[in-house]
């Protein structure tokens, strides 16, 4: 009962905030919805309730952690929602909020559905729910960045499709039955035909790679990174990419099964090598600062893919990860759409020394860069150890020296244009007159970012078998 | 039994080197509803009439075959699209291109480990050509509206390899897999639209103002 509750009380707030004829009330829906979801998430994860409607939804512990992750950054956009849809008063908010909500439940769906099929419908939803968040500035480039998006990830997931087809006429050649629950597969992958599962996996880690944005199939990223509002970038950086994960993982899972996990390995790792590359190329020199944060994005894609490939420790590092990656790219995305919105502006030419003029904002922001690039004593600084201890424990010193390298050029690249944001000298006569800083639009990257400091200093016990779980769960062999 | 799948199948084929050779949009749009349309007939010629092949047969067709070319047709009216089609490559070479694409596909499709059911039915090639010439379209065409439709051809030939494993397909999946594709057509059609008063035209070659 309580699992179809996690996807029904976003779907009732979106049919509210339809029907309510307020602009001015209709924000309130987003927290209204958020946090009693929240409470529930919470709930759920403490009792693991039993699976339902014949194994098609329950929550396991990946699920878990991928829905505790997409509920936190959810509360946190929902009170920078309050602050930030007062801006734009005039522009109506009925399709964002709908969508907003929709998307929430969209994520959720895809979090604790146990059948392949239902998986698909839940990821397609979030791409169509999430494409009208993304125009929301309605310019020449949003809807760019909005037709490249919906073209390219409803190819990829109908590529995913494919890949799921695939995976169950494996079952059908291999022993007779065509099966698409996670349980059944996983229960008797062992028997599936090889050549169609090794399709099939390659089928869905393109499908899914797509929408999670591993290089190369990142392209629509930076595009649709920086023309979405800053709250909606962080959903998709935060959130979307981390249901995406999921998806891939399920499908690790089904090779691993199978006594697959050496193509599945080096799919994975040569996928997650290519993100580090393409996100330290372009993210050096980088005049934008929300491009940037998408090639960070594609980068911390590539550490999890990676994570993944290496197992042991590193898988540990990489469920973690997810947790860190999600709260620090959501609060840099929220203190970058706070810069974009006080300056009118992206460009780093433009934006000089932001610290003078938004204090909180741009404190956040730098706080935030130091922490998603893995200085101590932030959470990603440990996710991110935990995989490197996992490169050097497998023996791989080229990956570990190669890791290292293109972690420090990010780091630069990313200082190079954070800095001078930040730090540098104040540029005189701006004057905006549409924006401040209030409480509401910059606690919620503070409080993302006192979290992910928190995790970094003491991890809770609870957080920390979640993670072990999720972990064994990926790694499980036949 | 075999008789009327396998027509339907040729006819599919057919109807892709019409999309693919055709210069006329209206057509087009005809002719990749009529596709939808004859491919939903499919599950219970194949899997026999039941509760499940009936209704995932009707909704099909009404989705494919009526929903999504009334959305699309009342799309080119709205933006006034102009009716021919200009492709990046020739209509000779990519009737060519469609063809290796099927010779392949067949070919490919005999060395597949199939079981033996499949081994000499003709709904796996069909749907490997589909695939091939959806991409085809995805990749040459230059407006919005025809990757829309490369897209659909793409998703029939997908629905053609799904009818083989219909069985493992709860309706309520179906359901939510034909849901999403309608709302999916009917929010690109919104984005087509908009493009269109951005640029005053859907050539997809004007969104190219973000780059590095």
């Amino acid at each position: 009962m309580i699992l179809y509750a996690i996807v029904v009380l976003p779907i009732l707030g979106s049919i509210i905030a339809a029907l309510l004829p307020s602009d001015r009330l209709r924000p309130w829906l987003v927290p209204a919805t958020s946090i009693p979801h929240f409470a529930i998430v919470l709930y759920a994860i403490a009792i693991r309730p039993p699976e339902v409607a014949l194994g098609m939804i329950g929550l396991d512990a990946l699920g878990a952690l991928i829905l505790l992750v997409v509920s936190i950054l959810f509360v946190a956009c929902s009170i920078y929602a309050l602050g930030y849809l007062t801006c734009h008063e005039s522009w109506g908010n009925r399709t964002f909020i709908v969508c907003l909500l929709l998307f929430l439940a969209a994520m959720s769906m895809a979090a604790i559905a146990r059948h392949l099929g239902l998986l698909w419908v839940a990821v397609e939803a979030t791409t169509l729910v999430s494409a009208p968040l993304i125009y929301y500035n309605h310019s020449r480039f949003s809807v760019e960045a909005t037709w490249k998006y919906l073209l390219l990830c409803s190819v990829g997931i109908a590529l995913a499709m494919l890949g799921i087809l695939f995976v169950s006429y494996a079952g059908l050649h291999g022993n007779g039955t065509a099966e698409l629950t996670m349980d059944k597969i996983l229960a008797s992958a062992a028997t599936y035909s090889k050549p169609w599962l090794r399709a099939g996996f390659i089928f869905l880690l393109v499908g899914f790679g797509t929408k999670m944005g591993l290089a190369p199939l990142h392209t629509w990223k930076p595009d649709a990174y920086g023309e979405a509002p800053g709250m909606v970038g962080g959903l998709l950086a935060g959130g979307l990419t981390s249901v995406a994960f999921l998806a891939i993982l399920r499908a690790v899972q089904i090779m691993g099964a199978a006594g697959e996990q050496v193509l599945c390995h080096q799919a994975l790792m040569a996928m997650g090598v290519t993100s580090l590359l393409v996100a330290a190329i372009f993210v050096i020199q980088q005049k934008d600062i929300k491009r940037m944060l998408a090639y960070s994005s594609v980068e911390h894609m590539g550490i999890l893919a990676i994570g993944v490939a290496v197992g042991g420790i590193a898988t540990y590092g990489a469920m973690f990860h997810v947790l860190n990656n999600a709260l620090t790219k959501t609060s840099l995305f929220l203190s970058a759409g706070n810069i974009h919105r006080y300056y009118g502006s992206k460009r780093r030419c433009e934006i000089m020394g932001s610290l003078a003029a938004l204090p909180f904002s741009a404190t956040a922001f730098l706080l935030g860069f130091l922490a998603i690039t893995g200085s101590p004593p932030f959470g990603p600084f440990l996710s991110e150890f935990a995989v490197l201890r996992g490169i050097f424990g497998g023996g791989h010193f080229l990956l570990g020296a190669a890791f290292i390298i293109l972690l420090v050029v990010i780091f630069i690249g990313m200082g190079s244009t954070v800095l001078p944001v930040t730090l540098g000298p104040a540029m005189e006569e701006v004057e905006s007159e549409y924006f401040k800083e209030t409480a509401l639009t910059v606690i919620s990257p503070i409080l993302l970012l006192a979290t992910v400091l928190f995790i970094g200093i003491y991890l809770p016990k609870p957080l920390q078998a979640m993670f072990t779980q999720a972990a064994a769960l990926v790694e499980a062999v036949q | 039994m075999h008789e009327i799948p396998n027509t339907i199948m040729l006819t599919v084929i057919l109807i892709n080197f019409f999309i693919i050779g055709s210069s006329r949009l209206g057509a087009c749009i005809q002719a990749v509803a009529l596709q939808g349309a004859i491919l939903a007939l499919l599950p219970p010629l194949i899997h026999g009439f039941s509760g499940h092949t009936i209704i995932l047969s009707s909704g099909a067709f009404l989705l494919k075959g009526i929903a999504i070319p009334w959305l699309l047709l009342r799309a080119t009216k709205q933006i006034q699209i102009k009716r021919n089609i200009t492709p990046r490559i020739g209509f000779v070479a990519s009737l060519i291109l469609g063809a290796l694409a099927t010779g392949g596909a067949f070919i490919f499709a005999d060395r597949l480990p199939l079981i033996t059911e499949h081994v000499h039915s003709l709904v796996i090639p069909t749907a490997m050509s589909t695939l091939a010439m959806g991409f085809l379209l995805l990749i040459t065409r230059k407006k919005a509206i025809n990757q829309v439709l490369g897209y659909l051809v793409f998703e029939n030939g997908i629905f053609l390899f799904g009818i083989l494993l219909a069985k493992a397909m709860p309706l309520m999946v179906e359901a939510g897999v034909l849901l999403d594709m309608l709302v999916a057509i009917f929010v690109m059609g919104i984005v087509m639209n908009h493009i269109n008063q951005e640029f005053s035209s859907i050539d997809t070659e004007n969104l190219c103002l973000l780059r590095e």
